[in-house]
């Protein structure tokens, strides 16, 4: 096993993960705001702003999705119980001990077990609440007239702001283990350059190597 | 969509208008010069007349069915069944909180009836042999009036000492010949000279009908402003035979039909009968403002305040406090209320208490679905809670209930205490022993009132806190002036405790916001706690190596 700088984000997934994050960002302020909690933004610019930007996030979803699928990256985010009880054993116990994080970043697998999982529960679980709900409401004059509408409308804008907020809950995990391990910045710089410390096996250096010397920093 | 049809829809919509020439003709500058008829011509009306019903004699030479279709009309008879309560109103019937009611009032509150001579409500207009006045409503002379005080007489030479016309103003002798001769279709001032001095005086009543509306600017109101539309009433009050499409009784709350085909008919006086239901432009904000047209009235965003243009409302009226005498024991007033026009109005008078008024006034807001119901004088009240004169209907679940704006009279207005029950009261009559304003004798005013209403009245007499709702519908202002959003998506909006619609923005803690948040701020105490006890542990934890 060799441990090599290998392009493990490319440009398309850095462009998705910047934007993604501005987009929630965008979402979250204003969300807020029409939420009742400030009125930095005017109501009127807020709902624009909060429309423009749901939009712009639900298209970049779909691209990303097919680049998930197209290139065969959605393997990354397979669960896998291996590793998954030492990483948060880890988070718990480890790292106040000094201890050396238990994950090795594999060609194929890119994030632990329990980034995986929790990437995943965030595709899976938390962005389809808040977009299907934010649709819902966003079409309400469509389905007003179903039964028990007013019901129906009172959940839809309850996930949705519970949705919102496990992602802004998320969001504040998420930059906090930036800070876990190596520096910050560090950690910020895969997702800016595209390369990362990983550990390849014999076989993919070579491939890499050879084949695609352009996603491999030399020695 | 509305949009794209409008361009191929308007030509024809003009077309229609141009067409009914009598329409064209009151935008004209010159009366009459788009119609086929000169009246001035006329040899019926070159006379000298001694009376309006002498006109109205000659005006039905020509339009014979006139008449007929006049004392059908709701102008006329001021009585209306309402068709979904079966409760009888109109002026005739119904309890007010202002003056309280005609009953017992007539030749004072029949000033301002379509027609000469109707004294008693006892009697129905047509049943008091009332002559129909045609000129009222159809005089461009502009020097046609009615004495305040003469039940829709008018005042002719020699005017008495001290008479006064229905808007207040010392009254002059009306030239009736040259009014005959100068009649063509309604203008503001023809509507204006009785409804926008509705309760006795300018906007007392309506809020939304005032004198500003004669030559309003833009910002007052966009239809009616010579600078805007430079509509007249009956441009959207049309009429058919005599009547009127606009009621406040049974009013069009929702038009789902909205505009008609090219030429069509409109029988509704309402916004969408010309805006349609999309009326907002095909934009992002167009159609999340569409969105509401179901849920809001057009008026609720685009007349932010009522009692725009200089004139104040009255919005309080406490007769409790009526008849106090000043330190040598006579009647006074106080009138330390100054409109923006400088005007000072009433705040009190020894005949009819004290008065409170706004200006650039925010309605109420309430569901509404265009039915108002009347407690009328055969209705128990509850003298413990406020009572309300009219209770609007119109629930949040309602076909055909919008949110609208309201102007809400409050006040304390007398009742029959042993019977639990609105009074009428005689307040008006310099000649009778009985009238409040004459004798300030509460029981003896109550007593005369019921009478001349033909009410059992129990002699005993208190006050109640009353409301009184009036659609606020007019004085529609430029759509830049508009409501914003957060006017009332916001905690303390205009709409703060208008139950039965989701209104993001207004409760930012409910259940699942406060969970939500808490949700947050475990998170971020959470990465704190760790983020400390790893500083106090030692370092920043582990290394990938």
């Amino acid at each position: 096993m060799a441990e090599r700088y290998v392009k493990v984000y490319p440009r398309f997934e850095r462009f998705w993960h910047w934007s993604q994050m501005v987009l929630i960002l965008v979402l979250l302020f204003t969300g807020l705001g029409l939420n009742g909690l400030h009125d930095i933004v005017p109501f009127g610019p807020a709902v624009m702003a909060h429309i423009v930007a749901a939009g712009l996030l639900i298209l970049l979803w779909i691209f990303a999705i097919f680049w998930h699928f197209t290139t065969g990256t959605w393997v990354h985010y397979v669960p896998t119980g291996q590793g998954l009880l030492r990483v948060a054993r880890f988070y718990v116990y480890g790292i106040f001990k000094g201890e050396k994080h238990p994950f090795r970043k594999a060609y194929w697998r890119k994030h632990n077990p329990l980034q995986a999982l929790t990437y995943l529960a965030l595709k899976l679980i938390l962005f389809p609440a808040v977009w299907i709900t934010g649709v819902l409401a966003l079409t309400y004059n469509f389905w007003e007239t179903a039964p028990e509408a007013t019901f129906w409308a009172g959940l839809v804008s309850n996930i949705h702001l519970l949705a919102a907020y496990a992602i802004a809950a998320f969001v504040i995990a998420h930059v906090y283990l930036l800070t876990v391990g190596h520096s910050f910045r560090e950690h910020v710089r895969p997702m800016i350059t595209g390369f990362d410390k990983i550990d390849l096996t014999p076989e993919e250096e070579a491939y890499l190597q050879a084949d695609e010397p352009a996603r491999i920093r030399p020695r | 969509m509305t949009n794209a049809k409008r361009p191929t829809l308007w030509p024809w919509l003009m077309a229609a208008i141009v067409a009914a020439a009598p329409l064209a003709a009151q935008q004209a500058d010159d009366a009459g010069s788009a119609s086929t008829a000169d009246h001035s011509k006329f040899e019926a009306l070159q006379k000298d007349f001694a009376s309006g019903p002498e006109v109205t004699e000659a005006c039905l030479s020509c339009h014979t069915e006139a008449d007929d279709q006049v004392m059908h009309s709701i102008h006329f008879k001021w009585e209306y069944e309402h068709p979904e309560t079966g409760q009888l109103l109109g002026k005739r019937n119904v309890i007010n909180a202002f003056c309280g009611s005609v009953a017992g009032n007539e030749p004072r509150c029949t000033s301002c009836h379509a027609g000469y001579g109707w004294d008693d409500m006892r009697q129905s207009s047509a049943q008091a042999q009332a002559t129909p006045d045609c000129l009222v409503c159809h005089d461009r002379s502009g020097q046609y009036t009615k004495t305040a005080t003469g039940a829709g007489h008018v005042p002719l030479d020699p005017v008495p000492e001290g008479a006064k016309t229905i808007t207040g103003k010392k009254a002059w002798a009306v030239d009736l010949s040259e009014a005959a001769q100068s009649v063509g279709q309604p203008t503001r001032a023809n509507c204006g000279s009785c409804h926008f001095y509705g309760g006795g005086g300018d906007n007392v009543k309506h809020g939304d009908l005032s004198s500003a509306l004669y030559e309003p600017p833009r910002s007052v109101d966009v239809h009616m402003s010579p600078d805007g539309e430079n509509f007249t009433c009956s441009e959207c009050h049309v009429s058919d035979r005599h009547e009127w499409a606009g009621s406040r009784y049974n009013v069009q709350a929702t038009d789902p039909h909205g505009t008609g085909k090219p030429g069509e008919k409109r029988r509704v006086a309402t916004c969408e009968s010309c805006h349609g239901n999309e009326p907002h432009p095909v934009t992002l904000k167009g159609v999340k403002l569409n969105d509401h047209t179901d849920t809001l009235a057009c008026q609720t965003c685009h007349i932010p305040e009522m009692a725009r243009g200089g004139v104040a409302t009255k919005t309080w009226w406490d007769w409790s406090t009526a008849t106090k005498m000043d330190e040598a024991g006579k009647p006074y007033s106080e009138s330390d209320f100054v409109e923006s026009d400088g005007d000072h109005r009433h705040t009190y008078i020894s005949k009819k208490g004290d008065f409170r008024w706004e200006e650039n006034a925010k309605p109420i807001y309430a569901w509404f679905n265009g039915q108002v119901e009347y407690t009328t004088a055969d209705r128990k009240i509850d003298p413990d809670e406020v009572v309300e004169i009219n209770p609007l209907h119109g629930t949040p679940d309602g076909a055909d209930s919008r949110i609208w704006p309201f102007k809400r009279m409050a006040g304390r207005q007398p009742y029959d205490s042993a019977r639990n029950e609105l009074v009428y009261s005689h307040v008006w009559g310099p000649e009778t022993d009985t009238a409040l304003w004459t004798n300030y004798d509460w029981s003896k005013a109550i007593a005369a009132g019921m009478e001349a209403a033909g009410e059992e009245y129990s002699g005993e007499y208190g006050f109640v806190d009353t409301y009184m709702y009036w659609p606020t519908t007019h004085m529609v202002a430029p759509a830049e002036d508009a409501l914003d959003c957060e006017s009332c998506h916001a905690e303390d909006g205009r709409m703060a405790g208008l139950t039965g619609v989701h209104m993001p923005g207004r409760t930012p803690f409910t259940a699942a916001g406060i969970f939500g948040l808490v949700m947050v701020l475990a998170a971020l105490g959470g990465v704190i706690l760790h983020a400390i006890v790893r500083l106090t542990t030692g370092g920043k934890g582990g290394d990938h190596g």
